[in-house]
């Protein structure tokens, strides 16, 4: 387990003072995978940096399994960092490096005997499954296998808290879900507390259990994945699952955005709050996907003129939140990210 | 010009090889042992330079200006200055001014400021991704210069040296002007002041072969530590066997 309190970094003295990060404050529990998401300048990599010890921070602390390590002397430091194994985005390989030569690189700096390190290097090919490629050269590996080579290295000195910093970006949407799916049966068979560094919202949804939004230096919202999908007056909930592009309600019908807050909605419920309301369900726009074993969804709904409250209250009982439109924010989904991205 | 009959300082050509081949093996020792000493000292010396500038391992500002410019003035006098300026601290480490001892002191102070700048320019070459990547993984420093730094720019280490060795060679022509033998003093002697165009021309064509060799060897061994171009040539190789 790890977690960091109060972490801050400060860049310069004086006047000439950034603080990249603030007081960041969250634990990842073994078995855990909590993703950091935020645009870039947000201080992703100044955080992945103080994680694994390549940088100190300014104040507060990085704690790993209730050793501090931010107070260390360097040498200390060179034993505390093989308690952290970290995934660089995808240039981390030594080109004149076999797979199995990276891999045995900690090994190799820590002194292991060669019998052991050639045991150990098999085993973890082995368990991202590039045995066959062991004497490949990084270029002559695409881009997912190489991200393969870079896991097997961070696990090498069995750490417990892996750091994955920016490791899926440029890699194409399957390696990412292959990459993400090694990841989650690693976090599963060796108890891992993963922290997981993107700027893709998209990924997170695939691995994290918890998330948080890191803008400007500051956690601005943080929770469990579903929890976050499931709230409506979440930002970082809409952020990773945006209500897609709706068709325009026709003639007569109001639109609305319908959101999944309860774990019980039935698969049924459009027709179900027809009959409750009387009136056709014209559906304009949905997503609907089971997260970490618990479905999440969002759509968009034309309906005929229906009673607001009585509306509100129907889509409630199936657990279920409604909201209403106003012509021209049909797109409301849409209009939100781009004045985000605006920002 | 052609060779007049009447110069009987002339060397008969049956006689070149015996001239000509003794010195080209005094330049090779020459050669040879300036190399040593500069791989020796311009690895490290380059690598600490390196590791010293803003971002490296041990980053000091004082000590990478002072260093800096100690191999900018070694890289910056003309090596004939060189030579002749430091003959009374050849004098003390050699005993003597003339011969290949006396030679190697001043090649290879000249050679490791030259060696020294293309060590460090072929560390810059390295991705600094691969120092975070040998930190994180539990790397010392000396490990991570040996294996992130250091190992990744051996073909252009190479490639450095190959360059180095060639020049060299032109500065123990030089140093053969004041009496250390080799083929420059063969050239410079008899070709140039004895005007025996023979053996200048001799001297020439084995300067030409001797460079070309070692450019074709450090090329060779570029391509060899190079995993891509070594897997693209094995590949050209059998898709050749495939066609024919």
């Amino acid at each position: 387990m790890i977690s960091l309190e109060r972490l801050t970094k400060v860049y310069g003295h004086g006047d000439r003072a950034v603080t990249v990060l603030q007081d960041l404050d969250f634990s990842v529990d073994a078995g855990e995978i909590f993703a950091v998401v935020g645009p870039s300048g947000a201080g992703k990599s100044t955080l992945a940096q103080c994680v694994n010890l390549l940088e100190r921070p300014t104040s507060g602390s990085v704690v790993v399994n209730g050793e501090n390590l931010s107070q260390l002397s360097e040498a200390q430091l060179r034993v505390a960092r093989r308690t952290i194994g970290t995934v660089f985005q995808s240039d981390g390989l030594f080109s004149r490096r076999t797979a199995a030569q990276n891999v045995a690189l900690p090994l190799q700096y820590l002194g292991v005997t060669p019998a052991e390190t050639k045991r150990r290097v098999a085993e973890l090919l082995d368990r991202v499954g590039l045995s066959p490629r062991a004497s490949y050269y990084p270029h002559q590996l695409s881009g997912g296998q190489r991200q393969r080579v870079g896991i097997a290295r961070a696990l090498a000195l069995r750490p417990s808290v892996l750091l994955s910093d920016e490791a899926t970006s440029g890699l194409d949407p399957e390696s990412t879900a292959s990459i993400t799916a090694l990841l989650k049966e690693l976090r599963d068979d060796l108890g891992l507390s993963i922290l997981f560094i993107t700027h893709e919202m998209e990924t997170v949804l695939q691995v994290a259990d918890s998330v948080a939004r890191l803008d400007r230096g500051h956690i601005v919202e943080s929770g469990r994945l579903v929890d976050l999908l499931r709230d409506p007056s979440s930002e970082l909930g809409l952020a990773l699952k945006p209500v897609g592009n709706a068709r325009e309600s026709g003639a007569g019908e109001n639109s609305w955005v319908i959101q999944y807050t309860s774990t019980s909605v039935p698969t049924n419920w459009v027709t179900a709050l027809s009959e409750a309301l009387a009136v056709p369900v014209s559906l304009l726009a949905a997503s609907i996907e089971t997260i970490n074993g618990a479905t999440v969804g969002n759509a968009t709904i034309g309906l005929p003129h229906t009673d607001e409250a009585e509306t509100i209250e129907a889509a409630a009982r199936l657990g279920l939140t409604a909201r209403r439109l106003s012509a021209g924010r049909v797109n409301a989904g849409k209009a939100l990210e781009n004045s985000e991205q605006a920002a | 010009m052609s060779v007049t009959a009447g110069n009987s300082n002339l060397v008969p050509i049956g006689d070149i090889p015996a001239l000509v081949i003794p010195a080209l093996g005094e330049t090779l020792i020459m050669v040879g042992i300036t190399m040593t000493i500069v791989v020796l000292v311009g690895i490290p010396l380059g690598a600490l330079i390196h590791n010293l500038a803003r971002g490296g391992l041990f980053e000091n500002r004082a000590a990478h200006t002072t260093l800096s410019w100690i191999v900018s003035i070694g890289r910056s006098l003309p090596f004939l200055i060189l030579m002749a300026s430091i003959i009374p601290f050849t004098r003390l480490i050699t005993g003597t001014n003339i011969g290949i001892a006396a030679a190697v002191v001043p090649m290879s102070i000249a050679g490791i400021a030259f060696f020294t700048r293309i060590v460090e320019n072929s560390l810059r070459s390295v991705p600094p991704s691969f120092v975070r990547v040998a930190k994180a993984s539990g790397g010392s420093p000396l490990q991570i210069i040996a294996t992130a730094q250091l190992s990744e720019a051996i073909p252009s280490l190479i490639g450095g040296l190959t360059i180095n060795i060639i020049a060299m060679i032109e500065y123990s022509a030089i140093a053969g002007t004041i009496g250390a033998g080799g083929i420059g003093y063969v050239a410079v002697t008899y070709g140039y002041q004895r005007f025996d165009n023979t053996v200048m021309v001799a001297t020439i064509v084995i300067l030409v072969i001797t460079v070309a060799l070692v450019q074709l060897t450090g090329d060779a061994l570029v391509r060899m530590t190079t995993p891509h171009s070594a897997t693209a040539a094995r590949s050209r190789r059998r898709l050749a066997a495939a066609i024919s």
